[in-house]
């Protein structure tokens, strides 16, 4: 295939794929934006006003950043390994491998699909925290670039889950019991200085803290990774660093056929 | 140039099945090929394997000459397949399937719709287009397959039992409609396990048993091995006593309907001839259905008797 034919076939999957998540709108779009009002109203709103300030920041206004991440986490990862496996299941991924696509090329489809959802749905959730408090943004390059390469690492993420699951148990697995727990103590709704000193440290294993915070320094202007003596950049390399290793892991296993081909 | 070329495909799954056992292969251009065999045989494996669905354990695969892995891109253009089950996203519209197919191949917005008219029109699901691909019966969803297999017009077509489970009156009109695109000039490959079907729409066959090719030839080849044939008189007159034709096994099916074995060596004309001295007038006369399947069995049988 040459170029303008890869390019043809790119923006084929990634049409299906926004077809597929603005078809079922109700269930991808809509859901997010209720919860994070939830959040608003709940701790925001009635307990926040309470818990005063948090970081040196209005608790509504610390919470912001760290609850538009946690919805572009959340919907790239569900909108890869939901599709993808989908696909899967009903082999209709077969109508993909019998074309002349290149592997990276499906990967790439699938994960702009997954960066599209991500992105709306953080777009949507922006949208509904400006209701609640008027947002300043610091530092757009950053702030676009943190939510873009988070959302790609974690369209990555499903689509490795996808890849590797042989059951639905096994795509709700991961979110449920692993990336979850790491998103609420990964300093979503808390700064880890609250945190004793020990466990200050053991958050420092959570790449998602990093994640957050970088984000929030990006519209507030500060976070706990300055307080704790990392800088901005750390948290930018290890995002990079963490997407080469998953494509890498990904392409390597469809070349294989693995998960995809007996 | 051969269509479709296969040397020394070998296939071996996890725990040691054997499913292919170094098959050699070939397939003219412009051919309408049959790959027969029974359940398990290795048909889907070697479709499986040309459409890079199943990885190979060892051999070569050409598609109109080239290499699959050599030049996988290029190999693939060239090929349509049509699979043994539903494979696309039933909850998506018609038009939207077949349009996003050819998108997969390459092709712009404008060139994709206008394919995917055509071949939409062609099998009379046009009609259809706007309709989610679930709420339409299951020959529907075969027309889809099909259109589907050919909307980036392939030079190969394979399908893989395109007509199990369909209607008389669809399989008749995808037969049509696979003679007339293999008039055009698309080399067809066909696993059935209609024999008529085979015998009917293809004029080259191998026979694949256990994984391997157990005959390669022509269809008509293969017939002329038929040691007997047996054809359906139908009558004029009903007849209440089967009347002797010395020489010939025959069988009174029904007062109006006589079944006769004809030897490779006799001619029909005797029986003609005697008939009508007995004066018995025949008003028609067809050969029995099933050639190919006494052929088919006697070829598969000690397999088949092995499983059981």
């Amino acid at each position: 295939m040459n170029a303008s034919e890869q390019i043809k076939a790119l923006a084929t999957i990634l049409y299906k794929e926004i077809h597929r998540f603005m078809r079922i709108w109700t269930q991808t779009l809509i859901p997010p934006a209720i919860m994070i009002m939830l959040y608003f109203v709940i701790f925001g709103t009635l307990i926040g006003k309470r818990i005063g300030q948090m970081g040196g920041f209005d608790y509504v206004q610390f919470m912001i950043p760290g609850l538009i991440m946690m919805s572009v986490i959340s919907n790239s990862y569900s909108n890869v390994v939901s599709s993808f496996f989908g696909q899967k299941f009903a082999r209709s991924i077969e109508e993909l491998l019998i074309t002349p696509l290149p592997h990276y090329l499906i990967l790439t489809g699938w994960i702009l699909g997954g960066v599209a959802r991500g992105l709306l749905v953080g777009a949507i959730v922006t949208i509904v925290s400006l209701w609640f408090y008027d947002l300043n943004v610091n530092n757009w390059p950053l702030c676009i670039f943190v939510v873009i390469s988070t959302s790609v690492l974690f369209s990555l993420g499903g689509f490795l889950n996808a890849l590797f699951a042989e059951s639905f148990d096994d795509i709700s697995i991961i979110p449920t019991f692993i990336m979850q727990p790491l998103i609420y103590l990964g300093g979503v709704f808390y700064s880890i200085q609250l945190l004793p000193p020990f466990w200050q440290t053991v958050s420092l294993a959570n790449p998602i803290l990093y994640m957050i915070n970088a984000f929030r320094y990006s519209i507030l202007g500060s976070s706990d990774l300055e307080a704790l003596g990392f800088s901005i950049y750390s948290a930018l390399g290890m995002i990079v660093g963490f997407i080469v290793l998953f494509f890498c892991i990904c392409l390597w296993s469809l070349n294989k056929g693995r998960g995809i081909r007996s | 140039m051969k269509a479709l070329s296969i040397s020394n495909l070998k296939k071996e799954y996890q725990g040691g099945i054997q499913a292919l056992k170094g098959i050699d292969l070939e397939v003219e251009e412009g051919d309408f090929f049959a790959l027969l065999g029974p359940n398990g045989a290795g048909k889907s494996t070697t479709i499986g394997v040309i459409s890079s669905l199943v990885t190979k354990t060892s051999g070569k695969v050409k598609i109109l000459d080239i290499d699959i892995d050599e030049n996988h891109s290029l190999a693939k253009k060239k090929l349509g397949v049509v699979g043994q089950e539903v494979n696309f996203n039933q909850f998506e519209k018609v038009g939207d399937i077949i349009r996003n197919q050819a998108g997969y191949y390459g092709l712009g917005f404008r060139k994709s719709k206008e394919n995917a008219k055509y071949y939409m029109k062609k099998l009379d699901i046009w009609d259809k287009r706007n309709e989610q691909a679930r709420k339409l019966s299951g020959g529907m969803k075969r027309r889809i397959m099909v259109a589907k297999a050919l909307v980036n017009n392939p030079e190969l077509l394979i399908l893989d039992e395109p007509t199990a489970g369909v209607d008389i009156e669809l399989r008749r009109s995808l037969w049509d409609f696979l003679t007339e695109i293999n008039n055009n000039g698309t080399s067809i490959i066909l696993t059935t396990h209609y024999l008529e079907e085979a015998e009917r729409l293809c004029r080259n066959i191998a026979i694949i048993d256990s994984g391997e090719i157990v005959e390669n030839t022509s269809m008509q080849e293969l017939l002329t091995r038929l040691e007997v044939e047996t054809f359906i008189l139908d009558l004029l007159q009903p007849i209440n006593k089967l009347p002797e034709v010395s020489g010939f096994q025959m069988i009174l099916e029904s007062p109006k309907r006589i079944k006769v074995t004809v030897e490779k060596e006799q001619g029909l004309n005797a029986v003609f001839k005697s008939l009508s001295e007995l004066g018995i007038e025949i008003s028609s006369m067809r050969n029995e259905t099933g050639r190919l399947e006494e052929l088919f069995l006697g070829l598969v049988e000690p397999s088949l008797k092995e499983k059981d």
